[in-house]
């Protein structure tokens, strides 16, 4: 065999991407920076608001610090409202997430209806912000703690459930086959294979979204469902800066207490 | 001497402690519940206004199709705008709070940049930027751009603090500096995760951008603020249809778009 002579010449040094993928390499970040240039424009910013952010951000910040910790015994009433409506919104979304979950795993549901019913309802819970539930819950119940457990719980239904009815799909069918074996009923099945099986599940999944809950709760009084977010409002719309210093260093507290908190007790749990 | 009958094991380390655990627990809810004030004339108070807000809204209306177009565009753009932002911002914060690439004091400064950026929810952070740049989309895109910090940099973190030690120490042996080690060794190596994590951060983005507007803060959450404020129940019945449009559109969206990734 003779060596080829000419021919094509073969490249001296190594490139990552040949010609055509680094054009179209270029024309695809060239692509997304025209698209957030377009949206920049589109959005109307005007500029010398963004030149003035920092100093204004600044300021702000100089305003609410030092906190104003004398009025940390008035925004403890508040603080316990929070929690209480987070952990009875949790509670309630338990109650509720529970038939909903087992309708919606596969090894459990009744039928084909029920399965999609509950798929549904999941759906519907978690598209919709717990503060757009809580608006609603606000006309029908009016303002107050008990729209904010309301909002808390249907917007917890869909995480609960959904991650519980996974927990229920992945159970060992072993021991339901066992306990159905035995002869038991529908219900002694549930009741001796199953649950047993999710309940670290359950306990990991509950104290997650209580934890969640809590940072949610937060923020409900804004919209007029009570707990500390309504005494920020107030602190905001009064001006009083410092106060709203005083009011989101008690909510990173709580917040991060109950984040540790609850990763404890998971890991003691699950 | 005859043997214990068996019991399941326990997470409690005394018997008696769980029942009184559950007793605490179910006398703190009972409490709470009572607290709340619920009665059966509340009850049904609030029933019957839930037929009225029901027979108002249904059927929903779509009349102002320009006014609900344009709120959810900017929900969208405020979204996507805050996602590529984001990322720009997010992943040297990510760098910073990684604990094998940064020394500590670093590392400190970084870890703390993201537990304050998680810890207030996002409509106490447009709060604040309202304030700072006035009302707009402008505080909504710094909003999530700020709320990434505490999702987006926090995961991207750990994805980095789980390398793989081997190229680094590759590099460091050809006498590479601190930032070529970074740009050659560690992000190569996270790539796909940073990917994969900006879909999933402008899911969540888009998400958020429907509710920030409640405190002025752009997008379509204004719009739909402005309609239960006025008893404008058929048309806010249609802005909360199209937000659960949206919303699930995103995840679908970014499902198929992160099976495509990795």
């Amino acid at each position: 065999m003779a060596e080829p002579t000419g021919g094509t010449t073969r490249p001296t040094t190594w490139r990552r991407f040949t010609p055509l993928q680094a054009t179209l390499r270029a024309l695809a970040q060239l692509s997304v920076g025209a698209l957030a240039a377009v949206m920049l424009a589109r959005l109307g910013i005007s500029w010398e608001y963004v030149a003035d952010a920092p100093w204004q951000i600044t300021d702000l910040l100089g305003r609410m610090l030092p906190p104003e910790w004398a009025a940390g015994p008035a925004l403890v009433g508040p603080l316990i409202q929070t929690i209480n409506i987070a952990t009875l919104g949790t509670a309630l979304a338990i109650a509720l997430s529970l038939p909903v979950a087992f309708l919606a795993a596969l090894n459990t549901t009744l039928n084909r209806a029920t399965y999609a019913l509950a798929r549904l309802v999941m759906v519907v819970s978690r598209s919709v912000d717990t503060l757009i539930w809580a608006l609603i819950f606000i006309i029908v119940v009016g303002p107050g703690s008990l729209a904010g457990v309301l909002a808390v719980a249907v917007r917890s239904i869909g995480f609960v459930s959904k991650l519980l009815a996974e927990g229920i799909e992945e159970i060992d069918a072993g021991q339901v086959e066992a306990v159905a074996a035995t002869g038991a009923s529908r219900w002694q099945v549930l009741l001796y294979a199953i649950v047993p099986q999710v309940r670290p599940v359950f306990a990991g999944v509950v104290i997650y979204r209580w934890d969640i809950n809590i940072r949610e709760s937060t923020v409900l009084g804004l919209v007029g469902a009570g707990g500390i977010g309504f005494a920020l409002n107030e602190a905001i719309l009064g001006l009083e800066w410092s106060r709203v210093g005083m009011v989101l260093t008690i909510v990173l507290a709580v917040v991060i207490a109950s984040e540790a908190g609850s990763a404890w007790l998971r890991r003691r749990l699950t | 001497m005859s043997a214990r009958p068996w019991r399941p094991p326990s997470i409690w380390p005394r018997p008696w402690l769980g029942p009184l655990a559950w007793t605490l627990l179910a006398a703190f809810l009972a409490w709470n519940a009572l607290s709340l004030d619920v009665n059966p004339e509340r009850i049904a108070r609030g029933l019957g206004r839930l037929g009225a807000v029901l027979a108002s809204a249904v059927p929903p209306d779509f009349g102002r199709l320009g006014l609900l177009a344009s709120g959810v565009l900017e929900s969208v753009e405020i979204a996507t705008l805050a996602t590529l932002l984001g990322v720009l911002v997010g992943v040297p914060v990510a760098v910073l709070a990684a604990r094998n690439v940064v020394p500590l004091p670093v590392y400190g400064a970084g870890r703390s940049t993201i537990t304050l950026a998680r810890t207030f929810h996002e409509l106490i952070i447009a709060i604040l930027f309202v304030k700072a740049v006035g009302f707009g989309p402008l505080a909504g895109v710094l909003t999530l751009i700020v709320n990434g910090l505490g999702s987006f940099s926090k995961l991207l973190a750990e994805e980095i603090e789980r390398i793989d030690r081997g190229p680094i120490e590759a590099l460091r042996a050809t006498g590479a500096s601190r930032g070529q080690i970074l740009i050659f060794g560690v992000l190569p190596q996270v790539l796909p995760r940073v990917i994969g994590l900006t879909i999933y951060k402008w899911d969540i983005n888009l998400r958020q951008s429907t509710i920030i507007g409640i405190v002025g803060a752009g997008g379509i959450g204004a719009t739909l603020y402005n309609a239960f404020s006025r008893y404008d129940y058929d048309f806010a019945l249609a802005i909360l249809l199209v937000i659960v449009a949206i919303v699930l559109a995103g995840e679908a969206v970014s499902a198929v778009a992160r099976r495509h990734v990795q």
